[in-house]
């Protein structure tokens, strides 16, 4: 329990990261999933922003001459958010568009739904 | 410093010029360009291939020259080259022999973005071959998702963009159970260099606490790559995947695409894991229990499909079953026979994929089995191409099918006890079942109807790849060991 309490935000993270996951696996509805997808990968960004900041120490970047490696917090863990950032970025705007895309077709976002068109309507030789 | 050091840096930075240059050209020329540059890729490889095999030692290559704790590094080592060289050969197989088809599947303002994204695919593909760095590995496999998931959606129809969501779908999963596995192991080891993190991780093994987030770590990125590579039970997406797209597009998926997650994987356990470490993981018998669920689940969902590119792509779920019981089964054989096998399979269902619009061509453009009786004796070529990988794929000898099957069964019988007897059963189940439907298939296509004789066409642009693959298929089947022992000099150079 004392563990838990003293790694608050990790948990916080890695609950976020149950949500997402099984929102994006198990909801039924497009856009609920792709929100899912948003929810995990925030749940990645926060558990390693987390672990990259250590308390009192400050941002990298040498202010008044202070040259020791003690002052500063590693930068790395802050870079990795920023790609991961990108590229979540980038794959939920892909997925946007493929979600108008099968919208435009079958007028629902229901996945159910839309297999069960797909089924009817499309011929599969 | 050698020049050719610096060739895998280049086969990276090539692709993705050539990925940007592409959307830039019009439509034929981005296929001229791809052609030509593909060529000169595959010579790049193949020299790495070579230097590597005569040095006899792996080298890196350090990106702007940071040293190790720091920066980001590409390794090429025998394995790596031999896997890059196998990838870009059969990718130009693909491109060549499906040029028809994109022309034919793809409206004619986008077959230069068709283009393009299979360069940015095959710079993804590069860059997860050569990576020294877990962390640029993940950035390359999203590009890899992103771009695979471009080459299924080019074809607008509305069952590729179904299968595009739900193969994006199940692929984030993937990736985000990666991303996770990556910063937990980032988190207890501070380094993100494959070397490095090995040293850092045999010392964490050493301690209880620690051990059970390691295992965790590597069970979580397992999971998201078998997920991504299609190991059962997550390979239900498969047949639309790999079906509905455009035969270039189907080939590359299905032939490179997935087993670069797979290679990727392997890649881990050897160099940020550590062989023994694995070994000692229960991990192992998962994977091995999962391979042999997939090979016999794969072939039976084949032998239920009506339509032969479902059939195929199900049987593509059956031979990831048998690469993760060769990891499963561990120890050098074991990995060994995995990579053997992926190359063998790269090589005989892009075959496949590539051979099967054709036979439909002459059968009123139907994949459907009952459309397709005779459809061998109407076009012969494509009937060859379509029998030589299917006896391939059985396990007939003399073709890698068989080659590969040997290497199961051998490295299985180094393991001996439970696995040895299970793995057998697997075997023969499998190649029984295989035998079964391709056979069946064999026998239909070859079959007199009474429909007539059309004049078939022949393309050099077909033939020419086609009988490059079956070559290919032939010195595996042959010369099987030469290519273990590369393979297994590419394994020592892990350590």
């Amino acid at each position: 329990m004392e563990n838990l309490i003293a790694n608050s935000t990790e948990a916080v993270a890695v609950i976020l990261f149950g949500i997402g996951f099984t929102m994006l696996l198990f909801h039924r509805n497009l856009f609920r999933k792709l929100i899912g997808l948003n929810v995990m990968d925030t749940g990645v960004f926060l558990f390693l922003a987390s672990m990259g900041y250590i308390e009192g120490r400050k941002a990298p970047i040498i202010v008044n001459g202070v040259q020791s490696t003690e002052a500063y917090i590693n930068p790395l863990p802050a870079s990795l958010v920023l790609t991961g950032i990108v590229v979540s970025v980038s794959v939920t705007a892909i997925m946007l568009s493929l979600t108008v895309r099968l919208y435009m077709r079958y007028h629902t976002l229901n996945l159910d739904e839309i297999y069960r068109m797909a089924d009817h309507l499309e011929d599969d030789r | 410093m050698d020049f050719i050091r610096n060739f895998p840096m280049f086969s990276v930075v090539l692709s993705l010029f050539s990925g940007v240059l592409c959307t830039m050209l019009s439509g034929k020329k981005a296929r001229i360009y791809t052609i030509i540059y593909e060529c000169i890729l595959l010579v790049m490889v193949a020299a790495v291939l070579r230097y590597t095999v005569v040095t006899g030692e792996a080298f890196t290559y350090v990106l702007g020259e940071f040293p190790a704790p720091w920066g980001n590094e590409l390794r090429a080592g025998t394995l790596e080259a031999s896997i890059a060289v196998l990838f870009i050969a059969v990718m130009l197989c693909a491109v060549l022999a499906g040029q028809h088809y994109v022309r034919k599947d793809i409206d004619e303002s986008k077959v230069n973005i068709y283009y393009a994204i299979l360069n940015l695919m095959t710079a993804a593909l590069m860059a997860m071959t050569w990576t020294n760095d877990i962390f640029s590995g993940y950035v390359f496999l999203e590009i890899l998702t992103l771009t695979s998931c471009g080459v299924l959606i080019v074809r607008e129809i509305g069952r590729t963009t179904l299968a595009a969501v739900r193969y994006m779908i199940l692929n984030l999963v993937g990736s985000g159970l990666f991303l996770l596995g990556v910063v937990l192991l980032y988190d207890i080891t501070g380094n993100l260099l494959m070397v490095p993190m090995q040293r850092e991780i045999a010392m964490l093994y050493q301690d209880p606490g620690a051990r059970v987030v390691l295992i965790m770590a590597t069970g979580i990125l397992t999971i998201g790559l078998s997920i991504k590579s299609g190991l059962f039970p997550f390979h239900y997406w498969m047949p639309d995947t790999y079906g509905w797209a455009t035969p270039t597009s189907g080939a590359v998926l299905s032939s490179l695409v997935s087993k670069c997650y797979i290679f990727l994987l392997i890649k881990i356990y050897w160099r940020v894991i550590g062989i023994d470490i694995f070994t000692d993981m229960p991990i192992r018998n998962v994977l091995f229990v999962l391979g042999l669920c997939g090979m016999v689940f794969g072939s039976v969902s084949a032998i239920r499909a009506e339509n032969i590119n479902r059939m195929v792509a199900f049987s593509s779920a059956a031979q990831i079953g048998y690469i993760y019981m060769g990891i499963g089964l561990g120890g050098t054989a074991g990995f060994t026979a995995a990579v053997f096998h992926i190359m063998a399979h790269a090589v005989t269902k892009s075959q496949l994929f590539l051979t099967t619009p054709r036979l439909a061509a002459v059968s009123g453009n139907s994949l459907r089995f009952k459309n397709l009786q005779g459809c061998a004796l109407r076009d012969p070529n494509a009937g060859l191409f379509f029998l030589i990988p299917s006896l391939s794929m059985i396990g007939i000898p003399i073709f890698a099918g068989f080659s590969s099957k040997l290497f199961f069964a051998l490295a299985a019988a180094d393991r001996g006890g439970i696995k040895l007897i299970l793995v057998m059963l697997a075997l023969a189940a499998s190649s029984l079942l295989n035998a079964l439907y391709f056979i069946r298939t064999l026998i239909r296509i070859y079959t007199q109807s009474d429909s007539v004789k059309e004049k078939v066409r022949h393309h050099l642009d077909y033939n020419i790849p086609m009988a490059v693959l079956t070559l290919a298929n032939l010195a595996m089947g042959l010369f099987s060991g030469v290519f273990a022992a590369l393979i297994g000099q590419g394994f020592g150079m892990f350590y």
